[in-house]
């Protein structure tokens, strides 16, 4: 005998299980939250120890405006895959472009904070403990910007070429997740950074 | 038999050129080819990190022997603790999850069978990029190193001034790498277990080897990342000259340390939960009982899960913490003993008044469990931060942590080595070369870490490359040595029964133990889709229910 068979006897008349992208989303995202919490920990700890300047008070300003995008992007993200969700895929496109936009404009502000730290204020990665946290957390957080708007462009090309319908509102939504998780830890950088950091 | 089993059948045993096979086996996404491939992977690595810790002992077995250099002594115990814990165990352990998982829950493959297979290959990276560094550790054109800077690579050691050259980038980088694939496989095994189960297959009817396997992924989760986290900034440092673990710009040595342990410890955990989940299948078995207090074996598990990620610092007690750090760690380190007794207790009310079989598998988990007893308590006489001021760095701590790792996971590898192999191959292994495999494996074990606890008490400094020939050392290193040698043939001869047994090994059919779990339903070796039904579940022991239909489980569950 090769294969006993299970007899299909009380087969349970509802067995539904979670959707295992989201499942995986929400593993990463666990997996993702231990990186932050460590480069975290390690910007608080180094706070004012840096031997020479320049200090955070000197040089930081607060990215307000890019701030509010890049949380605003988390709201046209929500509302694209709730569109997506009832088949409205014209407004799906329009809002996922705005979420795109949006990120984009943030990674933007990133990249000119960067130029001048590093142009005018002349703070660098290895200039002092400061320049080495900041630049590693920022950057971190920054790279998951980028990825995550690789991915959003992704969809986007799709989305243009009318590949993208309600069928696919399950995947969207997982991206969706990540794209949050971005914008939570931009919450905490934030703090950390230009508020507790100063 | 169904007809779809001849089909596959007729058709696995064609020939196909090797070249055609390579391919497969290269290109696969099944997860029981992984698991196989996780495994040959890690015993490959395990001759290779067992002769270096035969070169340490060999080194070691006499007073101001000269065996290696010192260099090559600090590359040895480097490479060998490295090796061990990221390519050894950990491949070991995530291919018997692999294989096992979908095959226990009734799934017909991991939730991404892609990914699965690419965090195989990041993993397999991750190793030939550590052994590269024999040869490319000083960038190719001097003679090459590998990284000597321990397993731990405490700052300043790790910094460009004090490990010039690639050595310790191979090891970043490897580890790096292994620890992608660590989370990919982690991420993989939760999904899987939370949405691949098979109909009537709640949370409450997993067998306890998929639960914890569950924990072990969570874990895997919280206490890899941290140390991917600390490698970034250490390529940081050396690359782009930052000052994370830079004291003279600021930076803190022992905040490295911090970083390490709260992966170094839970990574203890990560390793012996799924040595935890062998013996809570085994020891059923080989009882003839189903397991003793399952809700209680999950909590425990779940309760070692927390503890255990909150005990980090007790590797850190001679570093000059202040008295409520000291205390607070060495409670959470005697805590975390609670629940382990708890599964020590369960193991043995499974095992009492049971008609208990002596087969090779059950002999290694009766093993497992004196030895991960004392292991354990040798843990909790290290946790008082007093008596591990007067240890740490000592080989009485060698000898504890070999005792867990030794004594404790490996013997329960082994158990499942024998328990599966007649499911992975079809092939019973030889119980003759068994029975010398435990007990060759049990007096060397014995003769090598029991003895080593004394020197350690005396004083012996670990990863010193000699020592003075101080009354009784020589002696007791020597016994040490010879019991390194006599495990060294019990590997042996577990390998030559590994290979001896593929062909000529007794055929074992689907169920050779009279298990109770759904991966011995399906036939040995399984068919690629594992199961021809999505088998439909009732209780915690579908084959019981199977055999049993007069009385089966689902009754009383």
């Amino acid at each position: 005998m090769s294969s006993l068979t299970i007899p299909i006897t009380q087969a349970p008349q509802r067995w539904v299980l979670p959707d295992r992208g989201k499942v995986a989303m929400a593993g990463l995202i666990f997996a993702e939250s231990a990186i932050f919490t460590i480069f975290v920990v390690a910007y608080l700890f180094y706070i004012g120890k840096s031997v020479t300047g320049p200090t955070p008070r000197d040089v930081l300003e607060t990215p307000l405006l890019y701030t509010i995008c890049l949380l605003s992007s988390s709201m046209t993200v929500h509302f694209a895959s709730k569109s997506l969700e009832r088949g409205r895929t014209g407004a799906f496109l329009g809002l996922w472009s705005l979420t795109f936009i949006l990120g984009g404009l943030f990674l933007f502000g990133t990249a000119q904070e960067w130029h001048r730290l590093i142009y005018e204020r002349g703070l660098t990665i290895s200039t002092n403990l400061f320049g080495t946290t900041y630049y590693s957390l920022v950057g971190l957080h920054a790279f998951h910007v980028t990825a995550g708007l690789l991915m959003l462009l992704i969809v986007l090309i799709f989305s243009l070429s009318g590949r993208v319908s309600q069928r696919e509102s399950g995947r969207i939504d997982v991206l969706a997740m990540y794209w949050h998780f971005v914008d939570a830890v931009w919450v905490v950088v934030f703090t950390v950074v230009y508020i507790v950091g100063r | 038999m169904s007809p779809n089993a001849i089909a596959i059948e007729n058709s696995q045993s064609e020939r196909h050129p090797w070249t055609e096979v390579l391919h497969e086996w290269v290109t696969t996404v099944d997860h029981k080819r992984l698991g196989i491939l996780y495994i040959g992977y890690a015993l490959c690595f395990l001759l290779m990190a067992g002769s270096e810790a035969l070169i340490i002992r060999i080194q070691l077995m006499r007073a101001h022997n000269d065996f290696v250099s010192p260099q090559v002594f600090n590359r040895m115990f480097t490479m060998h603790g490295t090796t061990m814990i990221f390519f050894v165990v950990m491949p070991v352990l995530f291919g018997f999850a692999n294989y096992l998982v979908p095959l226990m829950i009734g799934a017909r493959d991991m939730a991404f069978p892609r990914l699965n297979a690419f965090s195989f290959w990041l993993t397999a990276l991750g190793g030939l990029l550590l052994y590269f560094s024999f040869l490319g550790g000083s960038g190719l054109y001097g003679a090459g190193n590998a990284p000597d800077v321990g397993w731990w690579a405490y700052a300043p050691l790790g910094a460009k001034a004090f490990s010039p050259g690639h050595s310790t980038d191979y090891w970043t980088v490897a580890l790096l790498v292994s620890g992608f694939g660590s989370v990919g496989t982690a991420i993989n095994i939760i999904a899987t277990v939370f949405s691949m189960r098979c109909p009537g297959m709640h949370l409450g009817r997993m067998p306890l080897l998929v639960w914890l396997n569950l924990v072990m992924s969570g874990m895997v989760l919280l206490a890899i990342t941290p140390l991917t986290a600390a490698q970034l900034m250490l390529l940081v440092d050396r690359y782009l000259g930052g000052h994370f673990f830079d004291t003279q710009a600021g930076g803190s040595a022992t905040l490295w340390m911090h970083f390490f342990w709260i992966f170094g410890h839970p990574e203890v955990y990560v390793l012996v939960i799924p040595a935890f989940a062998f013996m809570s299948e085994i020891i059923p078995v080989f009882s003839r009982k189903p397991i003793f207090g399952y809700p209680v074996m999950v909590g425990a598990t779940v309760a070692i899960g927390f503890v255990s990620m909150s005990v980090w610092a007790h590797h850190m007690f001679t570093i000059g913490m202040n008295s409520y750090a000291n205390s607070f760690f060495a409670i959470t380190t005697m805590a975390v003993g609670v629940p382990t007794g708890i599964k020590i207790f369960n193991w043995l009310g499974t095992m009492w008044g049971g008609r208990i079989q002596f087969k090779t598998p059950m002999l290694f988990a009766i093993g497992f469990l004196g030895q991960f007893l004392i292991a354990g308590l040798t843990g909790i006489i290290q946790a008082c931060a007093p008596v591990d001021w007067q240890l740490s760095l000592s080989y009485f701590v060698v000898a504890h942590f070999h005792y867990v790792i030794v004594g404790g996971i490996l013997f329960a590898i082994f158990a499942a080595f024998y328990f599966w192999y007649p499911k992975f191959t079809g092939r019973m292994l030889s119980e003759r070369l068994g029975k010398w495999n435990f007990w060759l494996l049990f007096l060397g074990f014995h003769m090598t870490f029991d003895v080593m606890h004394v020197p350690g008490i005396l004083g012996m400094p670990r990863r010193i490359y000699t020592y003075e020939p101080r009354p009784g050392w020589e002696t007791l290193n020597l016994i040490v040595t010879i019991g390194a040698f006599i495990q060294a043939v019990a590997i042996l001869v577990f390998v030559y029964n590994l290979v001896v047994s593929y062909w000529k090994g007794a055929k074992a059919g689907n169920d050779p133990w009279d298990a109770w779990t759904l991966e011995w339903s399906a036939s040995s070796p399984p068919p690629a889709y594992n199961f021809a039904t999505i088998p439909v579940v009732a209780s915690r022991r579908p084959l019981w229910d199977l055999k049993h239909p007069e009385d089966p489980d689902s009754r009383y569950e």
